[in-house]
């Protein structure tokens, strides 16, 4: 490379007569030939110096701008031309020239490496074209698909718009209809409401009746069964026997005391019983219940026996299974402990229910049956109503929400709404639905997670409707809430077809609809680009 | 990578909110309770419970024996009656060696093998003098002496009058002997009690471990009493080492903490012990990754080194007299002669082990260097690639990723060697495996890179997956080389694949086994351009004690404890290793590893862990790695970026062009940080990142020459300024820049915000030039210099002559037949000197077939020189000479260019009279000929 190679004689071996023989310093464009004329004194092209021709790509750097050496890798900010004949041509750092990597496909970057290129121009060009020409019938029907979606989208909006227009109409007709039916309703609640409270106090005063009875009766059953000797009085020493009407609750019941609850007398006959039965009934026990002693107050004792067990119970030595268990089986302790404080409320709460049913309510009279019916009728007809009323509000927002989204420049993006496409990679299901969220989900099982909802368009300024991004969504350990970046490119179908993670919670979603189809340029790419390959044979 | 994922007692939560925090993670940074303090650290505490004062330890002069190459002579323990076997070595280079051990020991104590390169030859030492108070040493050179004082037992080093060094002058020496083991709780509570107090309500139950649920628990009850109970007693020893006339000392890494090592008193003792730590903290004692016992103390008279080779948990406690009125006091009494005389003392503390000591005795520190390095050897020659730019990330995703990567890096002119792929890459953290899906054809992948002459590096780390599907495992256990559990089962721990075990790395039958792991036939997907970094090597084990492994777990006979900080070495070692087999010994390796011992240094490079994006920790990043480099760990590097967070764009630009002068040079980034390739940041600070990697290109010819310097002569490459300016007491504490070689200054930039900074040149009587700007500066002053966001001062030393190669292209080996340009820094007396080393970039041909070009280049009396180091070698290269700038040059009338056939070219030359900047334009010489320039 010390002496590198001056000139190189473009297409000296192509020998066909149609070409043109162009000869200029190596790494040089065609459109700048003219400033490296053979044999004359060289003008770097920043104008900074001029050096004799024979330091042009003489592999040292004599200007500050490069230009002297376009063919090698002698200046750090210089660039080398690559012909390219076969496909496009490019301008590569100059410092790729020979070192060893093949950059141009027409090899001409290394020409002193020792690195055998192949010149791959021809192949890549008729790649490029073929991936061109599919790319521009991609784009013309994609282009054609679009315009039908532009027209079905400007049709949806109308319908749209009047479906709206309708329901606000008809909105107004319901809401005065809801009003009617209040007025219905509330004018049969109330003689239903009277008829009620009417049928409520006639009951209570029933209750009030039936209770006295069954007082009675019990203290009669009392009388009799204290009355041991049956001489139609109770004495102080027949009351003695029950303990649980102690009124200290000392655990004695003295005569003084049972004196005391006789209102003094010794003895009490039917009529006095009366009077004092007042004081004791709350406590008295049957005789007949007290052998059969309640379990209300040891059932608490009893369920919680087997824990109490279970805890001092030693644990297996050497059992591998209940050591396996063991941290389980210390979360099972502290749910037994939950129930168990549980449990007296439940049965304490029983027997008053009980009791309740005993004293069920007897139905309705005719009369205040059919006033209540009535009522009914006219709550039902106005909660449908109510419902018909929300259903059209619940409408018009949504067309309202439909209608306020930036579907693009013509609405083009309008048949995305409501929505959504799937992608099954190696480990996940990607979901997305424009306009809503993007989703991942395991693909063996496992919940969803939200990789972000609607934010907005995000292409470059020019660009806008390129990018869609998606944010706010499931947050992450440390990290920022997951968002996706929705690439979109032309495609005659609607779909998903890749998505990445570059970043930790930071997905990448490529999708492919007609809605970005460009129109396609008048003057086809492919053609040129054949012409040009013509120029150079 | 790091640790997270914190299980059970390592992320500490209380029983009555269990359950929610059962997946906890710890979100904080480093949980000190994590680790011990020296209270917590049983024998630490006892250690250093005990004061200095008098030694209970006697020399028994009538036991000494003196052969030509040592001399031995017993101790013994006036208290315990227990007797020592003291032996001393005189060795070559300068240096002392004093081993102690039991001498008659109920089983042998653990004395680190692998370390040392060869026995350390000896040289006779002989009696001078001796009576019944001692006996007195030759040492040869310079009327050294070594002093054995017999009642109470000290050693003094002295030259003349002067006392260099005193070993157990403040009587600290203890050794615990091995006992039998008395099975009763009394003396187990005692000794123990301290750490484990919740032991007494521990349920104490045997359990069978086959799941991870099981072994946790297991693990638990294992912190038992017996869990740290060695079966022979505590074995720790202790010996104290002073230095009169010293009051700076550096070494002992790794600790995230100043150059100049701080006094320990009131505090906690500088700890080694290597440990995967969750978020390091800056300037503190805790032990980290690494550990290198050598300390080196240095006045402006002398430097010296104390090689402590013990790799069982170690405390090294400083103190001086000068820095503080109260420790003044206590020392007062210790000190020998003027209680004026500045004084530091250090204590060494082992928790296993013998006592075997390598004194370094300089006097130069150049001479510890070299000491040193003939004990443990010197850094591996790295392959050039290594030194150029590293691109990291956890993780490039799949092999599109990677493409992707490669390919910005060239869309953006940025040059760069190596991609890197962390964990993520294999099946299942399974290592030596790829991940089916998204590294289904990594040899595709290699080759794309390999077509780029780019390189990858692939993680392996030591933890290997419990899976009877696993090839690696099933081999492993059924070659028996896994490290054992105490109960002799094979030692499992969680790690990132979860259930893991551990194999033995010290077996050299398993690190051969392991070696041949790399052959490209067993490591599927490998190829040349692949090379390796090892991980979690401390060994990190999630569950383990302090995230590590077990003190009781057994490597063969030996407990854990004994050999826990060389585990990392021999990791590396049989890595590196298996580099070498696989090219059948033709190809030097590259691995980078995050432990490592004394000696770590012969196998590779190492960074300093997981650090984070934050500006203390790039600041950190340069004591950091100079204390590595003054214990012959040379190719050192921080994480660019910073590993945990995201850094703001100036830091990362900042960390960019620091990085860019440090000698290991790799972005890398944590999983959950955006992504951070140099070109995300907008075009200005992609720009900015450009132009710092390619100023690291253009002077690789010079890391390359520093490297190859440092592994034939043990010399660091990146220096603190004292190492070169020994008798400049102002270089003493400077650690904000540095020198790599002799002769580049380095002064990065590494806070925010910056607008201007002082970096101090030293050398009164020597010029310094500014390698961007030429412009000279006087020696010994604090220059004040404005910065930009460009800004990466550095300087050139005058005298000195560094070559470049100023095309920088995309890697390094597309840089390999480029031309070269000299960059003549003259001194004041106008001369310069440098040198210049080439060879394949890669292979071992230049050790084996002397396959290199060395050459001396000199200027002298207006003539530049290029002649021949190494005659005897042999070597063509393409590369040339094109421009040789003169800096602090007069004009010359003419310049004339004579080569080795006698031939005379007139060379055409530029000069600028402003900044006295004399080019050469392409003198064209070939730069492996003899040539001389003339400036007439």
């Amino acid at each position: 490379m010390l002496c590198a190679q001056l000139l190189f004689p473009l297409s000296l071996f192509l020998g066909l007569s149609a070409t043109v023989e162009v000869q200029r310093p190596r790494g040089v464009p065609l459109s700048k030939r003219q400033f490296y004329e053979e044999g004359k004194p060289f003008t770097c092209l920043d104008g900074s110096r001029t050096v004799p021709f024979d330091r042009v790509n003489d592999d040292y750097c004599d200007c500050k701008d490069g230009s002297d050496e376009p063919g090698t890798a002698a200046c750090p900010n210089g660039s080398f031309h690559c012909t390219n004949a076969g496909h496009r041509p490019a301008f590569i750092p100059s410092s790729r020239i020979n070192d060893g990597i093949c950059d141009c496909c027409d090899t001409t970057d290394e020409y002193n490496s020792g690195a055998t290129c192949k010149n791959t121009c021809r192949e890549m060009g008729r790649r490029e074209r073929e991936s061109l020409q599919k790319l521009a019938e991609i784009t013309k029907e994609g282009f054609l698909l679009k315009q039908q979606l532009i027209e079905e989208a400007k049709r949806k909006k109308e319908e749209k718009q009047s479906k709206l227009t309708e329901l606000q109409a008809g909105k107004r007709d319901v809401e005065e209809k809801v009003e009617a039916l209040r007025t219905v309703k509330e004018t049969a609640e109330q003689p239903e409401k009277e008829a009620k409270e009417r049928h409520l106090k006639a009951w209570e005063e029933q209750k009030a009746v039936i209770r006295m009875e069954k007082d009675k009766a019990k203290m009669a059953e009392a009388f009799l069964e204290l009355d041991d000797d049956a001489d139609g009085y109770v004495s102080v020493a027949e009351l003695q026997s029950h303990a649980e009407l102690d009124p200290n609750s000392d655990g004695s019941l003295t005569e003084e005391e049972v004196q005391g609850l006789l209102g003094g007398a010794d003895k009490v006959d039917t009529s006095s019983f009366e009077n004092i039965w007042g004081n004791l009934k709350d406590k008295y026990v049957s005789e007949s219940q007290a052998e059969n002693p309640s379990s209300l107050e040891t059932a608490p004792e009893e369920t919680k026996e087997p824990v109490t067990d279970n805890e001092s119970e030693p644990y297996p030595e050497d059992d591998i299974g209940v050591e396996e268990d063991d941290e389980e089986e210390e979360d099972d302790d502290d749910d037994t402990h939950e129930d168990f404080e549980d449990k007296p409320q439940t049965s304490t709460q029983t027997p008053e229910r009980s009791d309740k049913d005993e004293e069920a309510m007897p139905p309705y009279d005719a009369e205040t049956q059919s006033l209540i019916d009535a009522a009914q009728k006219a709550r039902d007809d106005f909660e449908e109503s109510e419902r018909a009323l929300r259903e059209i509000d619940d409408q018009v927002k949504n067309i309202e929400k439909e209608l306020s989204f930036d579907f693009g420049p013509s609405a083009e993006f309008t048949y995305l709404y409501s929505q959504c496409y799937e992608l099954t990679t190696s480990e996940y299901i990607y979901k997305i639905c424009p306009f809503n969220r993007v989703s991942q989900k395991p693909k063996f099982g496992g919940s969803e997670t939200n990789l972000g909802s609607w934010g907005s368009w995000a292409g470059p300024d020019d660009n806008k409707y390129t990018v869609m991004k998606y944010e706010h969504g499931t947050g992450c350990w440390q990290g920022p809430s997951r968002s996706t970046t929705v690439k979109l490119t032309c495609g005659k179908e609607t779909t998903v077809t890749s998505t990445s993670e570059p970043s930790r919670c930071e997905y990448l979603m490529e999708f492919t609809t007609p809605a970005v189809c460009q129109e396609p340029l008048p003057v086809n790419v492919v053609h040129v680009d054949g012409h040009s390959d013509h120029v150079e044979l | 990578t790091f640790f997270f994922m914190v299980v059970d007692h390592v992320c500490q939560r209380s029983r009555g909110s269990r359950g929610l925090l059962n997946l906890g993670v710890c979100t904080r940074a480093v949980d000190r309770s994590n680790f011990k303090t020296c209270d917590q650290s049983s024998f630490c505490k006892r250690q250093r419970d005990i004061k200095a004062g008098q030694s209970p330890y006697r020399a028994l002069l009538e036991t000494m024996e003196l052969t030509n190459s040592r001399l031995t002579l017993q101790l013994i323990n006036d208290n315990n009656k227990v007797r020592l076997l003291l032996e001393l070595y005189r060795l070559q280079g300068n240096m002392t060696r004093v081993k102690i051990n039991e001498l008659k020991p109920l089983k042998p104590r653990y004395e680190v093998p692998d370390v040392l390169i060869q026995d350390p030859p000896t040289e006779p030492l002989s009696v001078v003098a001796q009576d019944e108070n001692g006996v007195v040493l030759s040492l040869g050179a310079d009327e050294q002496r070594l002093i054995v004082s017999a009642r109470p037992f000290r050693l003094d080093i002295v030259e003349g009058p002067k006392v260099l060094l005193s070993l157990n002058s403040r009587g600290l020496l203890v050794f615990e002997h091995l006992r039998l083991r008395k099975d009763t709780c009394l003396e187990l509570c005692i000794n123990y009690y301290v750490r484990f107090e919740f032991l007494l309500s521990c349920k104490l139950k045997f359990v069978k471990n086959t799941t991870f649920r099981r072994q946790k628990k297991y693990q638990r009850l294992r912190i038992s009493p017996f869990a740290f109970l060695t079966p022979a007693g505590p074995t720790s020893i202790s010996l104290d080492f002073s230095f009169p006339g010293v009051e700076h000392v550096y070494g002992i890494p790794e600790h995230a903490d100043t150059l100049k090592l701080k006094t320990t008193d009131g505090g906690d003792p500088y700890r080694l012990y290597n440990l995967d730590v969750f978020q390091y903290e800056l300037h503190n004692p805790m032990a980290l990754y690494g550990a290198v016992p050598v300390l080196l103390s240095h006045n402006t008279e002398r430097t010296m080194g104390v090689f402590w080779l013990n790799a069982a948990e170690t405390w090294v406690d400083i103190s001086s007299n000068t820095a503080g009125k109260t420790v003044f006091g206590k020392m007062l009494d210790f000190v020998q002669g003027s209680s004026e005389t500045p004084q530091t003392d250090v204590r060494w503390i082992s928790e296993a082990g013998i006592i075997d000591v390598f004194i370094m005795l300089g006097p130069k520190p150049s001479d510890v260097f070299s000491q040193y390095a003939s004990l443990t050897g010197t850094q591996a020659f790295p392959p050039l690639s290594a030194l150029g730019y590293h691109q990291c990330r956890w993780n490039y995703n799949d092999q599109e990723d990677v493409r992707g990567v490669d390919q910005g890096l060239d869309d953006h002119d940025i040059p760069c060697d190596f991609i890197w792929l962390d964990i993520e890459h294999t099946d299942g953290k399974r290592y030596f495996t790829w991940d089916p899906n998204k590294f289904s054809q990594p040899k595709d992948m290699l080759q794309g890179l390999k077509d780029k002459r780019r390189n990858l590096v692939a993680i392996v780390d030591p933890h290997i997956k419990v899976d009877s599907n696993f090839k690696v495992h099933n081999e492993i256990r059924s070659r028996n080389f896994y490290v054992k559990n105490k109960d002799g089962g094979d030692y499992e721990g969680w790690c990132w694949p979860g259930n893991a075990g551990y194999p033995d790395f010290t077996n050299a039958e398993m690190r051969a086994w392991w070696a041949s792991m790399f052959a490209y036939d067993q490591y599927e997907g490998s190829m040349e351009n692949m090379y390796t970094w090892n991980d979690m090597n401390e060994p990190s084990v999630f569950n383990g004690p302090e995230v590590t492994m077990h003190k009781d777990a057994l490597h063969g006979s030996w407990e854990h404890r004994e050999v826990h900080n060389i585990y990392g070495l021999y990791v590396h070692r049989a890595t590196a290793e298996g580099l070498i087999q696989r090219s059948g010994g033709v190809e030097r390796p590259f691995v980078l590893t995050r432990a490592f011992f004394a000696g770590s240094q012969r196998y590779g490079a190492v960074w300093t862990g997981d650090n984070a994006a934050e500006w203390g920790h790039l600041k950190i990043s340069l004591p950091m790695c100079l204390s590595l480099g003054l214990v012959g760990i040379s190719f050192c590097g921080a994480d660019v970026g910073g590993f945990f967070k995201a850094p703001s764009t100036e830091l990362l630009v900042r960390w960019y062009q620091a990085g860019a002068y440090q000698p290991f040079f790799r972005a890398h980034a944590h999983l959950d940080t955006p992504r951070r390739e140099p070109w995300l940041f907008g075009p200005e600070n992609t720009a900015l990142i450009r132009e710092a990697v390619r100023q690291r290109y253009a002077l690789l010819p010079f890391w390359y020459q520093q490297f190859y310097n440092a592994h034939r002569t043990g010399q660091p490459v990146m220096r603190a300024l004292w190492v070169e300016y020994p008798e400049d007491s102002v270089t003493f504490d400077i650690e904000d820049e540095y020198l790599l070689g002799r002769d580049l200054l380095v002064h990065p930039v590494t806070e925010e915000g910056l607008k201007s900074l002082t970096a101090y040149l030293p050398g009164k009587r020597e010029v310094w030039y500014d390698v961007h700007t030429f412009k000279k500066h006087a020696g010994g002053q604090s220059l004040y210099i404005p910065v930009t966001m460009s800004s990466i001062p550095a300087f050139q030393r005058g005298g000195s002559i560094i070559t470049r190669k100023d095309r920088v292209r995309r890697s390094s080996a597309c840089m390999e037949n480029d031309p070269y340009t000299l960059y003549v820094a003259l001194s004041p007396e106008g001369t310069a000197e440098g040198e210049l080393y080439i060879d394949d970039g890669h292979t071992f041909s230049y050790e084996k077939n002397k396959a290199f070009i060395h050459r001396r280049l000199t200027f002298n009396d207006g003539v530049l020189s290029s002649s021949n180091l190494a005659l005897d070698s042999q070597f063509t290269t393409a590369s040339w000479v094109e421009k040789i700038i003169f800096l602090g040059a007069r004009k010359p009338a003419s310049v004339t260019l004579k080569t080795a056939g006698g031939s005379e070219t007139r060379v055409e030359f530029e000069y600028d009279s402003a900044l006295e900047v004399l080019s050469l334009r392409k003198p064209g010489v070939n730069a492996g000929a003899d040539w001389t320039v003339l400036l007439r």
